[in-house]
């Protein structure tokens, strides 16, 4: 097994485990130890996590990849540390961020819905031709992936949250605003998008939303 | 030596670094290099033990790994980095903050007898004779023939050369005077872990080749008992947990370990073990599997890397299917690098052992495959390391299809007339060309060009296009050996003034008597040209003897010659060192600069006369030396093959940073890829003298061997499977199946994707780009994956840190 087979959704699943951080070791980019490369399809999958874990407002320091070899076990122990440090000047997952935990719940099985669409987003949109790390730190810092992250992402991203949350109980737009920590003019934006798609309805009589 | 058995976690202080004298940590440390080597005193070696340059680099490394404070001292004279990564090594060492390395000969003056501190003296260029305070002194001491070495010898009647090591065959160096006996490692010379291993499965091809008519009649086939289905029944999960004598459980707690496994749930059976890898105690777990009717077995041990085979083999022995056996590492996870937190460490033991239990409940039954193996060896390459290996296995009686892609065998060494030792190659590589052309068993293919390479271990196909047309070869193992390049310099006027010649060019021009560089009376040699820098950076092994071998050859054809050998350190390593003293001696001017300041040559006209001007520092008298010569060497680097890249991926193998092949452990397995069935030779692996090549030539005819002496391989049930179902025939697997396991078949329900279980390495990255989780990997699915993060934190944990954040 290969760190490309560590899956996003694995990484999900430890957060909603209620976890303080991830940490992954990855053989060094360019010595994968099979002619897969999957180490770099791993660093485009933590690049992926860490903006969408900023986008649902966890500190994305909780998730970091390492590059290093069997023999070096210094290093090892030197970046688990370092790790372990952060975390834990962080603080304990979701407390910090001010998301309490059926908010948290409801954000990481939204973002676990969409796993079979970043894929296919990361087939069609993110296969990159580079070679080292820092070129692809310098691409997922850029506005290129900015944008292709607020295009294809964020709005799915929103909508996914916002069913996930009205399918423990219906509720009004304000109250969906604090809870994901939207601007109401996005959370109307989405609102509309979502219930012209199908997915949910305003309950005129009781002032909120609910799953169509 | 002494040092390492402290830094060792089994050493006289638990790997705690103390003073024998009043076990007081030292902070401050020195190692004095070539202690007894390369020295022609009473008691002293003359030659190099090549080991403690890169052994010293690592002590360093680890003591300050155990104390980031240390201050740590190198005193040395040349650092001999010239093995595969050593550069880099050295270049970490070197950056370590508080790491110095000072070129000196040192003395060590007094001993303080109240702070039992050592002083050594020594001297730099910039501030003269110094001396210092250690608090602790290391002797790099070098390598000596076996203690009873003569009488070794005398009792199997083996001759022994000068240094009382054995004495060898320089084109066999495997051999002894005695046909028959054999030597590998440590007694063939001072040489390192990765050639001890080389030469010990090269000798045990050499034997093969002598017993290869008595090869499997002693064998016995393995019967094991009938598998029980146990897929319909509810896990039933047995833990034996081990003490690894004092390993694991001087930390872990294990008896409170094993009644914590009793309190898992499906786990109905639990106990302790001193050591599970003995054999009564696997006899042990298969009579326990009988008697509790267990289903799942968990070894809490050590590493599954190494044993993981051994208790899949045990639970076999129960009729349980081998899948259904998880190992939990709770030895170099945990009791190993958590010695000094004990409860913490019991607490992690739980923690690892019950996320197997998770994994366990989830296990499938997998079936192996067993591949039949074809016969025949095809041999990528024709020089020294391409014919020695086809030798070898053709002798062992299998089909060797040998492929140049020049039109005539004999690579690099055709341009290499004689050894430092005297051998002389061009007969030598006549022999060995004849012999190969002479066997019956071994075809050779000239002018080759590789068109395609597909098929798996046991079962390969490559085309090629060579002088016998368009062929398709069938063979079960592949050796690559082939070779490498010698770079083409573009500092130092190389290319630009004929005068300014490469190494090797020397050495041709020297055989061929060209009066202009015979007749010179000034020349120059330049070391380190290509490498040891930043774009390559590792040492080309080679040139440091190549020089000093032509310079010996100059000085004798031509006494009066002045030669300069301008070097950053000089790597004669091993008996080679001799030459080095033999040059000295004979006024071969060695003059050593830095890669920050390396020599400027300039043509020069000089009254009408055409002239090359060497300058360049000279650090030990502090000024510029000019220097005119008739001819400049350069120490060109060796490297990679041009076709390594389009080889590496025909036969899907990969390369080291330095773009040389790479090896499946540099150690363990130096011959072998880490893709099944390929071996690997030569300066392909990285640049080498002829002897190593041989002996690793050797050696991966010997590791070829033990496939081909097989009828069937096995291959490992934990490959990908597509459930037709939910394939969407995206192509996703596809595309980054580099390996080329998967392919779209037609179905009545449309494309569908579907593994090729041989082909599968098992890395798993499809499984992650499949959007609809239709391709999945056996052993490690996303539900054996996820029970295992479920478990890794417990439940009550989770409630009240979700309550505590609430
Ligand atoms: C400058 C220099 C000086 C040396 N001096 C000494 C010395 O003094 N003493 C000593 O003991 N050793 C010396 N050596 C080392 C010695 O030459 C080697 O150890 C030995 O010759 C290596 O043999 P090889 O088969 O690995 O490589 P090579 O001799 O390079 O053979 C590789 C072969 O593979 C062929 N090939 C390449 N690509 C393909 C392909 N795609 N398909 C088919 N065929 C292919 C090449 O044409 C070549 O024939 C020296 C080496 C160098 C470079
Ligand atoms: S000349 Fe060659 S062998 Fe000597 S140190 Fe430089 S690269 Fe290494
Ligand atoms: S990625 Fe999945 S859906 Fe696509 S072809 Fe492969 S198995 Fe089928
Ligand atoms: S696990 Fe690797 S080798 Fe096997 S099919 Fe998937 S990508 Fe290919």
């Amino acid at each position: 097994m290969c760190t490309g087979r560590v899956d996003l959704e694995h990484v999900l699943r430890a957060f909603s485990k209620g976890v303080d951080g991830v940490f992954i070791g990855a053989c060094h980019l360019n010595e994968c130890n099979y002619i897969t490369h999957g180490n770099y399809h791993a660093l485009t999958m933590v690049n992926i996590c860490k903006k969408i874990m900023e986008n649902i407002g966890l500190n994305p320091e909780r998730l970091r990849i390492r590059f290093m070899s069997g023999a070096e076990a210094s290093l090892f122990v030197e970046s688990v540390n370092e790790f372990v440090k952060t975390v834990k000047e962080i603080g304990p997952l979701g407390k910090v961020e001010g998301i309490n935990k059926n908010a948290l719940k409801a954000k990481l099985e939204a973002v676990t819905q969409l796993v079979p669409y970043i894929r296919l987003v990361e087939r069609e949109r993110l296969r990159l031709p580079f070679k080292s790390e820092e070129e692809y730190n310098n691409f997922f810092t850029s506005d290129e992936f900015n944008k292709l992250f607020n295009e294809l992402i964020v709005e799915k991203l929103a909508i996914s949250q916002i069913t996930s949350l009205l399918r423990e109980r219906p509720l009004s737009a304000g109250k969906i605003s604090e809870y994901l920590g939207l601007a109401p003019s996005e959370v109307s934006r989405y609102m509309n998008t979502s219930s012209r798609q199908g997915l949910v309805r305003y309950d005129e009589g009781r002032n909120c939303f609910a799953l169509a | 030596m002494d040092y390492e058995r402290l830094l060792c976690s089994t050493g006289p202080y638990q790997g705690e670094i103390l003073r024998a004298s009043d076990l007081k940590h030292p902070h401050k440390i020195a190692w004095i290099q070539c202690v007894g080597s390369r020295q022609v005193i009473e008691g002293g070696n003359s030659y190099c033990s090549a080991v403690c340059c890169t052994y010293t680099q690592k002590q360093a490394i680890l003591t300050k790994d155990h104390d980031a404070g240390a201050e740590c001292v190198i005193f040395h004279n040349d650092i001999r980095s010239y093995g595969k990564d050593f550069e880099r090594f050295y270049e970490r060492t070197e950056k370590l903050p508080g790491v110095r390395f000072i070129r000196s000969y040192t003395s060590i003056v007094k001993e303080n007898p109240e702070t039992k501190n050592v002083t050594i003296r020594y001297s730099t260029p910039d501030d003269g004779v110094k001396e210092e305070e250690f608090d602790m002194v290391v002797l790099s001491v070098g390598l000596n023939p076996p203690a009873d070495v003569l009488d070794l010898a005398k009792k199997f009647g083996i001759k022994l050369n000068p240094h009382d090591f054995c004495n060898l065959n320089p084109v066999n160096p495997m051999e002894t005077n005695r046909p028959g006996i054999f030597v590998s490692g440590g007694f063939q010379g001072p040489i390192d872990i990765p050639e001890s291993v080389f030469s010990a499965s090269g000798a045990s091809s050499q034997i093969g080749e002598l017993l290869d008519y008595r090869r499997g009649i002693l064998s016995k086939e393995r019967i094991y008992p009938p598998e029980r289905d146990v897929s319909k029944e509810d896990p039933r999960i047995g833990v034996f947990v081990c003490h690894c004598g004092a390993n694991i459980g001087r930390i872990v707690n294990v008896p409170e370990t094993v009644e914590y496994c009793k309190s898992l749930p499906n786990v109905v059976y639990a106990q302790e073990q001193l050591f599970s890898c003995a054999t009564n105690s696997a006899k042990e777990i298969t009579d326990m599997i009988k008697e509790k009717g267990l289903n799942r077995v968990i070894v809490a041990a050590c590493s599954p890397r190494t044993l993981e085979p051994l208790f899949r083999d045990t639970v076999r022995e129960a009729g349980i299917n081998q899948y259904y056996f998880e190992m939990a590492n709770i030895r170099e996870h945990n009791s190993w690098v958590h010695s000094k937190e004990k409860e913490e460490a019991s607490e992690k033991a739980h923690d690892i052992i019950r996320m197997s239990v998770a994994r366990a409940c989830h296990l499938e039954p997998l079936q192996e495959f067993d591949l039949p193996v074809n016969k025949a060896a095809l041999v990528v390459g024709g020089g020294i390391a391409g014919m020695t290996s086809a030798l070898s296995i053709a002798n062992q009686g299998h089909e060797v299809h040998l492929l140049e892609k020049d039109t005539e065998l004999g690579g690099i060494a055709r341009r290499i007339h004689d050894t430092l030792e005297g051998l002389d190659v061009q007969a030598y590589l006549r022999d060995l060309i004849r012999k190969v052309y002479q066997h019956p068993l071994i075809h050779v293919y000239h002018d080759t060009t590789i068109t395609g390479a597909t098929g798996y271990v046991g079962n390969f196909v490559t085309k090629v296009k060579s002088d016998r047309g368009v062929t398709e070869i069938k063979h079960g193992a592949s050796v690559i050996a082939i070779g490498v390049d010698v770079y083409k310099p573009a500092e130092y006027l190389y290319g630009e003034d004929d005068r300014v010649l490469t190494h090797l060019e020397l050495e041709e021009q020297i055989t061929k008597g060209n009066e202009k560089v015979i007749n010179a009376e000034s020349l120059v040699m330049i070391q380190c040209v290509g490498c040891r820098n930043e774009e390559r950076n590792y040492c080309s092994r080679l040139c440091c003897s190549e020089s000093v071998k032509n310079a010996l050859k100059l000085k004798k054809i031509n006494p009066k010659m002045n030669i300069y050998i301008l070097f950053r350190d000089i790597r004669t390593y091993g008996f080679k060192e001799d030459y080095y003293r033999e040059a000295a001696d004979k006024d071969v001017k060695f003059i050593r600069y830095e890669p920050e300041d390396p020599p400027e040559v300039k043509a020069v006209k000089d009254g009408g006369k055409s002239i090359l001007k060497v300058s360049l520092p000279d650090y030990i008298l502090g000024q510029k030396l000019e220097i005119d010569a008739d001819i400049i060497s350069l120490a060109a680097a060796v490297v990679p093959s041009s076709a390594t890249k389009e080889v590496a991926g025909l036969f899907k193998v990969t390369l080291s940073p330095d773009g040389f092949f790479k090896e499946a452990h540099v150690k363990l397995r130096p011959v072998e890829f880490a893709t099944d069935g390929v071996y690997l030779c030569g300066l392909a692996h990285y640049p080498k003298f002829m002897q190593e090549t041989i002996n690793q030539a050797y050696g991966a005819a010997g590791r070829a061997l033990t496939l081909l002496s097989h009828d069937i391989v096995i291959a490992s049930g934990s490959v990908c499977g597509v459930d037709e179902n939910r394939c969407v025939s995206c192509g996703a697997c596809i595309t980054v199946c580099t390996y080329g396991a998967i392919e779209f078949y037609d179905t009545p329900q449309g494309r569908k994707a579907r593994v090729n279980p041989v082909l599968c390495k098992g890395d798993g990255l499809c499984n992650t780009v499949c959007p609809t989780a239709a391709i999945s990997l056996k052993h490690f699915t996303d539900e054996e994956i996820l029970s295992q993060i479920d478990a890794a934190v417990p439940e009550e944990e989770i409630i009240q840190k979700i309550e505590a954040a609430a």
